[in-house]
């Protein structure tokens, strides 16, 4: 459906006016995509045409997608890589250091000692160490993408990332059986 | 309403037209409708100058129905025909609804929303809405004189996909045209935003009749912004009567009551509450029919004692929002409060505990809603003003397939801004297999029994291939409704099956017109007229918006043969636009759609383009 509408060809950055680089001006990523969805978001079209309405629910699911895209570190970068021609391997290369995978044993364990307990400021300390090694990744990937074009590097980084963003989630769902 | 008027797309080229357009407050307790008049938003008011239309609706024996505060009037003598809170049973089944034992209805089971049996029969939750839309679109027909092009009805951010699609099959059961269902909070923020000009991360704590919403939104420049919304849809004012009930109840130790008393006593119960918001105590009074007098005073003390446990309910709820938003309590410039149940003490007093800050209440937290509706709806209609905006709203609950085990797969996550699209692949998993039944849930649980049920589907027809073959892919697309369509297609050599399902829960288009005509005393007459009058303002609002693209971007973008092609199709239906054949001019307008395919996409794309390189350019002078 969607590779049939003309202008869909153009990749998330092109579409944004944004440079391919993982490291982006969010004000300016902000800024572009209120532009663009003034132009398409079917509040604009819902007097007009069902041909007109159709399309703009098609292009302002495309550029709710290329935010959600760019806006979130990770996929920016799973998709960068991507426009790189890299595979990332995500589903099948499980083959991480084994120091790494020994680290989030132990975040898992802390976390749900944390739950048991219901200790909600351990998960808040937890959540805050655990952000503080997203953003060193993030750092990491940063000069891996952009300034030494190391995709293969990269891939391993967002492997790992994906792995930390699970630990998040599983602090977050700690928080909700704490509140309930 | 700007002076100016400068041609825009979009832009009708004929702005003395103002074309009517409502906003509708569809709530469990009352309900109302507002317009944009001369650039202000106005609640409609009825002939005695009352808002607020009780949302109680009553059937007679003759088939005859009375709405709003002669409904409500004698609830405690026909308990059981009239109907009240009927915004609690929408898109529900009867094990959904809680607390039905103290509701003096007469239930009937059916697949997928609860129905009630009447004296005139048994009626839907969506019928009975529907009967409180119609009072209020004559209402504004009467007030406005003439018909109206459409309405936005607003529903609370938490309702899932069955209760939203239930409110739209009622709107469009009482004849409106449904511009956009919106997101009660989201409606207020508006209202409020552009009263005050505000700027910055706001929340807006909904508590209605029946349901609980927190929204936590972004407002910057004209763009209003959800980034979470949670909430409870079934936790409300209702529930803080029910309590008080319960204590009367208790302290007068009875039991069994009749329906009648019991409605009576409700009634008591919610009069008490409101008392209780001015006063420090207040007096129950009531004539039971056993002849047994009630006399019981009640202070505002123990009111907040029995109620507590209903106020901290809300802090859950705001607490996940705030997470999901990535944001803190100090993050929160303002507190918005809509819903007559924060008007109670001690609900303000949680709020402003919980945030650190006055909640703001400078609005009526009765009509904000249907204000914010109404200037929603005139953008929707197409009467644009200078000062636009923009709305981004999200989604409130994750959208998912079960997979194996029982397990909930999501795919759509909750905040999702809208519209959405996403799709997944899936395979077989046994050799041959031709057949896949796909299950669609709402939820945020693991299980798929703990998350709502919407639809279920088989995809046929795909080849016999060994295990692990065949490419199934599903695609979830919300629209800006946030209503959900799901499209399953298989696709390995060459072999494709498309099915699209609309959600179990609600109306088939049949059903729709069956309605219809049971409500209509000249049912077919009626009906062709109606098809015939909609067929007809379709057709014209589809030339005059073709006509301006064309003036637009005609010899733009199009070469000679395109534009003739085009303007073949309108001919045509100009021309079966002066027969009143309601089906050769439905035939006619999708084949003026279908020609004008490839010329929206090219105007879309030459505004995309022309957006953001008129933006590079400013940049680079900054």
């Amino acid at each position: 459906m969607q590779a049939e509408v003309p202008g869909f060809q153009l990749d998330f950055f092109q579409l944004f006016g944004l440079p391919a680089s993982y490291r982006l001006n969010n004000a300016l990523l902000d800024q572009h995509y209120h532009i663009l969805q003034e132009q398409v978001h079917p509040d604009r079209f819902s007097h007009l045409s069902e041909v007109e309405r159709r399309v703009s629910m098609q292009w302002a699911t495309r550029v709710n997608e290329a935010y959600q895209t760019l806006s979130d570190p990770t996929k920016r970068a799973r998709y960068l890589l991507f426009l790189h021609g890299v595979d990332i391997q995500e589903e099948c290369n499980t083959a991480m250091p084994a120091d790494f995978l020994m680290e989030q044993m132990e975040w898992r364990e802390a976390i749900e000692e944390a739950r048991q307990v219901g200790d909600a400021a351990e998960l808040d300390k937890l959540e805050s160490r655990l952000l503080h090694e997203i953003h060193g990744l993030e750092a990491q990937l940063a000069a891996r993408i952009d300034d030494l074009q190391d995709y293969a590097a990269a891939a391993g980084d967002v492997r790992k990332l994906k792995f930390l963003e699970k630990l998040v989630e599983e602090i977050a769902s700690a928080f909700d059986a704490l509140d309930s | 309403m700007a002076l100016l008027q400068i041609s825009e797309p979009g832009l009708s080229t004929a702005p003395h037209k103002h074309r009517l357009a409502v906003g509708i407050d569809l709530g469990t307790t009352n309900s109302l409708v507002a317009t944009v008049r001369n650039g202000i938003s106005v609640v409609l008011n009825d002939e005695n100058g009352r808002a607020l239309l009780p949302s109680v609706v009553r059937y007679l024996a003759d088939g005859s129905v009375r709405v709003g505060d002669v409904a409500q009037a004698v609830q405690s003598e026909d308990p059981a025909n009239t109907i009240s809170s009927v915004k609690r049973f929408m898109g529900r089944g009867l094990s959904d609804i809680g607390g039905i034992n103290g509701l003096p209805y007469r239930f009937v089971d059916a697949p997928g929303m609860v129905q009630l049996r009447t004296v005139a029969g048994v009626k839907s939750p969506v019928e009975v809405s529907a009967e409180i839309l119609k009072v209020l679109r004559a209402r504004a027909e009467d007030m406005l004189g003439g018909g109206l092009v459409g309405a936005v009805i607003t529903v609370p951010a938490y309702f899932d996909d069955a209760q939203r699609q239930a409110t739209k099959d009622a709107a469009r059961l009482a004849g409106l045209n449904v511009l956009r269902l919106l997101n009660e909070p989201t409606a207020a923020a508006i209202a409020y935003g552009l009263d005050n000009a505000a700027e910055g991360v706001y929340a807006v704590y909904d508590l209605g009749g029946g349901t609980f919403d927190i929204s936590i939104l972004k407002l910057s420049r004209g763009v209003f912004e959800v980034l979470a919304t949670n909430g409870d849809s079934a936790l409300g004012g209702d529930d803080f009567d029910h309590r008080i009930y319960c204590w009367l109840l208790e302290k007068n130790n009875l039991s069994a009551l009749g329906a009648s008393d019991s409605r009576l006593l409700l009634t008591r119960a919610r009069a008490a509450k409101e008392e209780l918001t001015e006063h420090a105590e207040t007096r129950l009074t009531a004539n039971l029919r056993s002849g047994e007098a009630i006399d019981t005073v009640l202070t505002r003390q123990d009111f907040h004692a029995m109620s507590q446990n209903l106020v901290a309910h809300t802090l859950q709820p705001m607490r996940r929002a705030l997470r999901d938003a990535r944001l803190k309590v100090e993050d929160i410039k303002g507190v918005v409060m809509v819903g007559g149940a924060t008007r109670m003490p001690q609900v303000q007093r949680a709020v402003a505990e919980f945030f650190g800050q006055t909640p703001l209440t400078n609005l009526d937290p009765d009509k904000v809603v249907a204000l914010g509706a109404a200037i929603q709806a005139n953008v929707l209609a197409g009467n644009r003003s200078g000062d636009d905006w923009l709305l981004l709203d999200v989604i409130p609950l994750s959208l998912g397939i079960e997979t194996m085990g029982g397990l909930t797969e999501k795919i759509i996550p909750r905040n999702s801004t809208i519209p959405t699209a996403r799709a997944q692949e899936f395979t077989t998993f046994k050799d041959g297999q031709t057949a896949m039944s796909i299950h669609v849930v709402q939820g945020e649980r693991e299980l798929v029994g703990d998350c709502r049920s919407l639809a279920k589907f088989e995809l046929r027809g795909i080849p016999p291939m060994v295990a692990g073959a065949a490419r199934i892919r599903i695609t979830f697309q919300v629209d800006a409704d946030g209503l959900l369509n799901v499209t399953a297609r298989e696709s390995v050599s060459g072999v494709e099956a498309t099915v699209t399902v609309k959600p179990s829960y609600g109306l088939s288009d049949a059903e729709i017109t069956r309605m219809l005509q049971d409500s209509s005393q000249h049912a077919r007459d009626d009906m062709q007229l109606r098809a015939l009058r909609e067929q007809q303002v379709d057709a014209g609002q589809l030339l005059e918006a073709v006509e301006n693209a064309l003036a637009q971007d005609g010899a733009d973008l199009l070469d000679q043969a395109g534009q003739t092609r085009i303007r073949g199709s309108m001919d045509e239906l100009r021309a079966v636009l002066q027969t009143d054949d309601h089906h050769a001019i439905k035939r006619a307008i999708t084949q003026l759609n279908d020609a004008t395919v490839v010329f929206a996409q090219a105007r879309m794309d030459k505004s995309v383009s022309r957006a953001l390189g008129g933006r590079k350019l400013t940049d680079l002078e900054v």
